[in-house]
């Protein structure tokens, strides 16, 4: 089983992201879950969703405690809530940042992680350029597919249009194929 | 058909397939995406013959409800928390008048304080609302359940709750073989109202009955309910020979049978305990579990025959009487009444705190040495708890204390930070 931790903030479409990842996997006949973790639904404040992915059908319904994958869709997290716990020493690590992993002063628990597990993406600039919107999700999920094999680009661009339509759909499809070719190993 | 769903799109797609005829809702979390579902298939004409009323509060839906179900039109709701408390008269109206009205109950804790996550103190505070109460573990049973709950309801001329767990199944994307139409209609007879209203033969609903009758019109509520207990598992073979899934039914042993430890639980946490539970007999203890899928009428014969072999019995539940304890607890120890095992209540998950692996392990390790006590709070913070009864000893005005605990919480988590 592969379970994914998404932060965010309020307003970034963390939840939606964990929804498309489930509509991904099961594109590729696999069996997913995604589960919200709802705080008080305020813009801004800090938001976690959960994906499990698997071969056989999944009874668990506890939040995910030990992620494999961590997506990171606000750096400024890193210093607010303890995000990093659970997370494997084999785990990955997907941040969006535009900064260099140094800046973002979490050396400490990078310093357990293997090299080429943690990566970087400018996914909001990337949302700021082609959508017009700060909405990061589905950058950072188009840069998943670039370094793992759980999960197919082309399968993340049919949730993408299974939960976007027409222009919106489209304009999500360049953002995810773009941070796709962006993602960078740190 | 099989899709990604998430949970309420499932349930209001199988609703929408049970071909109601009127709903009326008011939006509360987290049921809201069901109606709001069901609102959009209405607008765009999928429902067929279908209204939908927009009402100006849960008293009015239900109320509605009762108009429309009373004129012999299959009849819809759904509702959450304090919208079930709002409509509460109405609750009892329905029974009352014994009109087949399928409700879904978005489980959710009732404030103050306020708390809009998972527990099953809506649905409870309806336990004696002579409703039947069913219990869903997943979101296929969800689907599934729902046009049983048609059908039952319009078999027995009762209304049917159906109890899902808020946000953990509501708002959960999984994987759902959604009814199919053909299907549905196969299983779902059109609705034959056992009573209705209609001005060619007049009648009258609701005739007001004094200490001559009374007892002897509960008593027939009673009556009903129970028959309840032949048809719903007759549904749910009929369900499974049409579908070819089992969903529905009385209750669900998994390895239960002959065990010294059986857990006794309903709804979500199911998935999650049937994981730590194999872990537990792997390690070599005996242990098994026993989901209730029919709260309201309970199986108490059925309950008894699984658990007749036991020594012991750990009811784990999201709800709790103040006051007294587990309120699924005390039913279990009514069916057991005549059998020499222990019954061990544990109260679990309030307001939607995470139920683990990690933490019910721990918990049931006790359990099977019979070290729990009664009733045992799961993962209760005793430390905190105990600070905030110094507090309330130590001053003469403390203030509420939902707020001094969240001070507390939040002083205890920046020390842990600054520590770091």
């Amino acid at each position: 089983m592969f379970q994914i931790r998404i932060h965010g903030r309020g307003g970034q479409g963390v939840v939606t992201a964990a929804e498309m990842l489930s509509i991904a996997a099961f594109e590729e006949d696999r069996h997913s879950q995604a589960i919200p973790s709802f705080g008080s639904e305020r813009m801004g404040a800090p938001v976690v969703a959960y994906v499990r992915i698997d071969d056989a059908p999944i009874e668990l319904t506890e939040p995910v405690s030990r992620p494999d994958l961590l997506i990171v869709q606000d750096p400024t997290l890193f210093h607010a809530v303890d995000v990093f716990s659970g997370l494997a020493d084999d785990g990955f690590l997907l941040i969006n940042s535009a900064r260099k992993l140094p800046e973002l002063h979490i050396d400490d628990a990078l310093a357990r992680l293997p090299e080429h597990h943690v990566y970087t993406v400018a996914a909001t600039d990337l949302a700021m350029r082609h959508l017009g919107r700060p909405t990061p999700n589905t950058a950072l999920l188009g840069a998943f597919t670039a370094f793992s094999e759980v999960l197919h680009l082309e399968s993340v661009i049919k949730a993408i249009n299974a939960r976007f339509s027409g222009d919106i759909a489209q304009r999500n499809v360049i953002v995810a194929r773009a941070a796709h070719d962006a993602a960078r190993a740190d | 058909m099989l899709q990604q769903i998430e949970g309420s799109a499932a349930v209001a797609q199988a609703v929408a397939a049970c071909r109601p005829e009127v709903i009326a809702a008011y939006p509360i979390t987290p049921q809201t995406h069901i109606v709001e579902g069901l609102g959009d298939m209405v607008k765009r004409g999928l429902v067929g013959n279908c209204q939908f009323l927009n009402v100006e509060s849960e008293f009015g839906a239900m109320s509605v409800c009762i108009g429309s179900s009373a004129t012999g039109a299959r009849t819809y709701t759904a509702t959450s928390s304090q919208g079930m408390l709002f409509m509460m008269e109405a609750v009892y109206n329905a029974s009352g008048l014994g009109l087949p009205i399928v409700m879904t109950v978005g489980n959710r804790a009732i404030g103050p304080p306020i708390n809009i996550w998972n527990d099953w103190s809506d649905s409870m505070a309806a336990r004696d609302a002579a409703w039947i109460q069913l219990f869903v573990e997943d979101n296929q049973q969800a689907a599934d359940v729902h046009v049983q709950a048609f059908r039952l309801a319009e078999a027995a001329s009762l209304p049917v709750m159906v109890c899902m767990d808020g946000f953990i199944l509501t708002h959960a994307y999984t994987r759902v073989d959604v009814p199919e139409q053909a299907d549905v209609d196969r299983f779902l007879p059109t609705f034959e109202p056992q009573q209705s209203l209609d001005p060619e033969a007049p009648i009258t609903m609701g005739a007001m009955v004094g200490p001559e009758a009374f007892s002897e019109v509960r008593f027939l509520a009673h009556y009903k309910q129970l028959e309840a207990l032949d048809l719903i598992p007759r549904h749910a073979a009929e369900f499974e020979t049409i579908f070819e899934r089992d969903s529905g039914g009385l209750l669900k042993s998994f390895d239960a049978e002959d065990k010294d430890t059986v857990v006794v639980t309903m709804g979500s946490v199911v998935g999650t305990m049937k994981s730590v539970l194999a872990d537990m007999r792997e390690d070599g203890e005996s242990i098994g579990l026993l989901s209730i899928r029919s709260y309201r009428p309970f199986p108490k014969q059925q309950v008894c025959a699984v658990l007749a072999a036991a020594k012991r019995v750990i009811v784990f539940e999201k709800s709790l009487a103040v006051g007294m304890g587990g309120i699924l607890a005390a039913d279990v120890r009514m069916a057991l009444a005549n059998l020499p095992l222990a019954v061990h209540s544990v109260i679990g998950g309030l307001g939607g705190r995470p139920i683990t692996r990690d933490n019910l392990r721990r918990m049931l390790d006790k359990g099977v040495h019979d070290e729990l006590e009664d009733p045992h709070f799961h993962d209760l913070d005793v430390a905190v708890v105990h600070r905030e009864l110094e507090r309330l000893r130590d001053n003469q005005r403390p203030g509420p204390s939902a707020e001094s605990i969240l001070r507390d919480i939040a002083g205890a988590d920046a020390v842990a930070r600054s520590s770091e």
